[in-house]
């Protein structure tokens, strides 16, 4: 096979495979309208207002158990 | 990593968690918490490789394969404490050891339901009959069976012991049906990773993706400790609270129970 064949061949490949990467379809609109940030902005707030309610947790475990090593002392 | 292990230490035990400055008790629960952020945040809006059937939910895999790493990490603590439990009795371990298991249940459940979410709109079904998902749900029973062994015994010593030995072989099982079974010659699988499938390969077109999935797994693993953390300290809370009362003379201890 000659060179300009298998540069032939090489090109080919190379554009069936970007072909077929475009050819995916992604959520391109989407993003580009900007939505996509509304999305990652209300998961943030669940995230934190989870997270949130476990510091409150963390916090009043905390004073328990301090009120236990206190009444433990005496 | 012992400082990590010494600082779950310090704030489940309560030994002396008030001379340790605030950063060095918590650290690991912010960590964990930015991670799981930065997953969030990256995770929509960083760039994904372009896949055919897969389309956006490739990005899935920041939020449904964290929660089963996280899950074995999580159950695998949970047969630590119970191993402790068995060379040295303490009731702590015991606490550790289920709550730990429970943090992992949940961390698997919600694993299999975003899971068969994912399945229907990539692979046609809410279910398919697959050694990756089935080996999965068998585990999960295994662990239901836990809790259920656990709750089933009265005496305390008595359902420690058997329960750490069960933990033991349930987490061999959860890693023959979740991690050894799917990979064998002749099994046929859906799912990526498994019966020939490639997992990661495939999809790090870009290297993009490493870098949101394993701050994403390591962030979840820390979040999951803080959940078994906080339920850890308020069992032994409850735990000595009871001792203390059966412990006075004068107490009537029906009226606890």
């Amino acid at each position: 096979m000659s060179f300009k064949r298998i540069l032939l061949l090489f090109a080919l490949f190379l554009s069936s495979g970007l072909m077929a990467q475009n050819d995916v379809e992604m959520a391109d609109t989407f993003r580009a309208d900007g939505k996509i940030y509304v999305v990652v902005a209300i998961l943030s707030i669940v995230f934190t207002g989870i997270v949130l309610f476990l510091i409150r947790l963390d916090r009043k475990i905390s004073h328990i158990e301090k009120e236990q090593r206190k009444s433990e002392k005496e | 990593m012992t400082n990590f292990a010494a600082s779950i230490e310090s704030t489940s035990m309560s030994k002396s968690p008030d001379s340790a400055s605030f950063l060095s008790r918590n650290w690991w629960k912010m960590l964990g918490v930015c991670l799981v952020f930065y997953s969030i945040i990256m995770g929509f809006l960083g760039t994904v490789p372009r896949l055919p059937i897969l389309h956006e939910t490739i990005r899935n895999l920041y939020f449904h394969v964290t929660m089963w790493f996280s899950m074995i990490f999580i159950l695998g603590a949970s047969l630590v404490f119970s191993i402790r439990y068995l060379s040295n009795g303490r009731f702590e371990d015991d606490i550790k050891a289920e709550h730990y298991s429970h943090v992992g249940i949940l961390l698997g459940m919600l694993g299999i339901t975003t899971g068969s979410v994912w399945a229907h709109f990539t692979w046609g079904a809410w279910w398919v009959n697959d050694p990756k998902l089935n080996g999965a749900a068998i585990s999960l029973l295994i662990y239901f069976a836990y809790i259920i062994l656990r709750n089933s015994m009265d005496e305390e010593q008595k359902r420690a012991r058997v329960a750490a030995v069960y933990n033991i072989f349930a987490f061999v099982l959860l890693i023959v049906f979740l991690v050894v079974y799917p990979r064998m010659n002749k099994v046929d699988s859906l799912h990526p990773g498994n019966g020939g499938n490639p997992a990661f390969s495939s999809y790090d077109l870009d290297k993009n993706m490493r870098m949101v999935f394993y701050p994403a797994v390591f962030g979840w693993i820390m979040t999951g400790l803080w959940i078994a953390n906080i339920s850890i300290r308020s069992s032994i809370v409850r735990y000595k609270q009871l001792r203390k009362q059966f412990s006075r003379p004068d107490s009537n201890p029906t009226h606890v129970i």
